[in-house]
């Protein structure tokens, strides 16, 4: 299989706080990952090194075969493939559903507007939310806001998404139709990585799963074998916690 | 006070007291208008973030000192005596001339300009961070954030404090009489030099400075709720041509009242 993210040794401090110690994991094309872990884990700071909003301390991250910490690499361009879901969906507040959309196609890659828009109905179509073109932002509920990031990230065309736990800042009855969406993309063969407290989610759609722990990564496996025979002692102590949580 | 003398205050001069209120109108408009174009350049350039190594970092440093020492010392000194030192100034030690009118408006903006960097600078820093993470993550460099996404925000969110510095503008012109700029406040002291009517006269042009603050405060207030837009999001508010019962009611009234 073809590694399309390759982590090696990636750190990160922050002053004296080591959030992430030697993190060495990979996804291939095409797969489905979900990062599990309490807290303070680091698992949204490891999602955020990736697509370079924190610069890591040490370590590489290759994509595609290079290396995107030199510093001769075109940040910008590795930033277009890789499409972020945000925790407070972040949606462009002068912008329209429409406009959020289209900025980003037609002012970093270029797009025409009617190419742009095209794009952009095609994705709030795959969200639900193309009766909601004209709406600002503020005008719209926490799930419908997230349905139209997650659309806004997916008109850019990229070829990894990355989720950093779309779904923790909704009402429990919001979650629903931001996972459905979700669920529908995993089906789609988009490579994806989700931060994530949905365990249910999690175990269903992830091809893989990895536990992350105190800045390291604890375990990884297939969801059968995290969540239902985990090797390591403070997976079981996690899963059992999050799961009394849930009932 | 008289009213008679009020009015014919009016009906003898009010050619002047026009020509001033148009003056004072026209320099604060054009002043605060350069001014926000300045103070938005300036508290662009004063969050850009400062890379950690190379001669850009120094660059940055000294551009941003200079910027402040600007800030500083316009904030920092009266605009009747900056007015005093720019026009007569730039006369006599720089053989520089000057119409009234144009340091006028060159003083009110270099001042608004002040002001403003400091209002853009703080509405940059007051938008939320996920903003601009959200402009990077999707490649945008810092420009095109600032450009597209960042500062349409500032702009809306600095609007009434804009109106603020316009409001202060129509009445800080007054001080240009000092440089013989025929405004307002210029205009009725020749009146009173005529009539020696001080008190009447003044009070004309008092009534015509809170007119003009009034109207153009109101003015922005509206424009504020233009932008803003509805609080709510109507769906196929176009299409859907079912009638509601409210809709229905409020057509027979019409109907009705018609007749």
């Amino acid at each position: 299989m073809e590694k399309i993210i390759d982590i090696q040794h990636l750190s990160k401090t922050f002053g004296t706080n080591e959030v992430l110690k030697d993190i060495n994991f990979s996804v291939n094309k095409g797969e489905v990952v979900c990062i599990i872990g309490s807290s303070g884990s680091g698992k949204s700071t490891l999602l955020r090194c990736i697509n370079l909003l924190e610069k890591p301390s040490g370590g590489r991250i290759i994509y595609k075969g290079k290396n995107i910490l030199d510093d001769m690499h075109d940040v910008r361009a590795y930033r277009t493939k890789l499409g972020m879901v945000f925790q407070q969906f972040n949606l462009f507040n002068n912008h329209d559903v429409l406009g959020n959309c289209m900025v980003g196609q037609i002012k970093v890659l270029r797009r025409s507007k009617e190419e742009a828009k095209e794009v952009a109905m095609k994705y709030l179509k795959v969200v639900g939310m193309e009766q909601f073109i004209n709406a600002k932002p503020r005008q719209l509920s926490g799930g419908q806001k997230q349905r139209v990031a997650i659309a806004r990230a997916l008109s850019m065309n990229p070829e990894v998404m990355l989720f950093d736990e779309p779904t923790s800042a909704l009402d429990p009855e919001m979650v629903g139709e931001v996972l459905k969406v979700m669920r529908e993309l995993t089906e789609s063969g988009l490579t994806m990585l989700i931060v994530t407290h949905e365990m249910g989610f999690a175990r269903e759609v992830s091809d893989r799963v990895v536990f992350m722990d105190k800045g390291v990564i604890a375990e990884e496996g297939s969801p059968e074998q995290i969540f239902n025979n985990p090797t390591q002692e403070r997976t079981r102590e996690f899963l059992k916690r999050t799961l009394q949580q849930n009932q | 006070m008289e009213l008679s003398v009020i009015v014919k205050t009016i009906l003898k001069y009010w050619p002047m007291f026009l020509r001033g209120a148009g003056t004072t109108l026209f320099i604060s408009i054009i002043g605060t208008l350069i001014g926000s174009i300045i103070g938005l350049l300036i508290g662009v350039i004063r969050t850009i973030p400062v890379p950690e190594k190379g001669i850009k970092k120094y660059i940055l440093k000294v551009i941003n000192a200079i910027l402040s020492a600007y800030v500083e010392v316009f904030r920092g000194t009266p605009m009747i005596v900056q007015a005093m030192v720019i026009y007569y100034g730039s006369k006599q030690a720089f053989d520089i001339d000057m119409t009234p009118l144009f340091a006028g408006i060159f003083i009110v903006s270099i001042n608004t300009g002040a002001y403003m960097a400091e209002i853009v600078r703080g509405g940059i820093v007051s938008i939320d961070k996920g903003q601009f993470e959200a402009s990077y993550a999707i490649g945008m460099s810092h420009l095109q954030a600032m450009l597209n996404v960042i500062l349409p925000q500032v702009i809306r969110n600095i609007l009434p404090a804009t109106g603020n510095e316009f409001v202060i503008n129509i009445k800080d012109t007054s001080v240009l009489n000092v440089i013989a700029v025929t405004e307002l406040f210029f205009q009725t002291k020749s009146i009173t030099g005529i009539n020696f009517k001080y008190f009447e006269t003044f009070f004309i042009a008092s009534v015509i400075y809170f007119v003009m603050t009034f109207t153009v405060t109101r003015i922005l207030r509206f424009i504020e709720r233009k932008i803003d837009g509805p609080e709510n999001y109507i769906l196929y508010a176009n299409q859907m041509q079912v009638e509601t019962p409210e809709d229905a009611l409020r057509r027979e009234r019409k109907r009705i009242g018609n007749y």
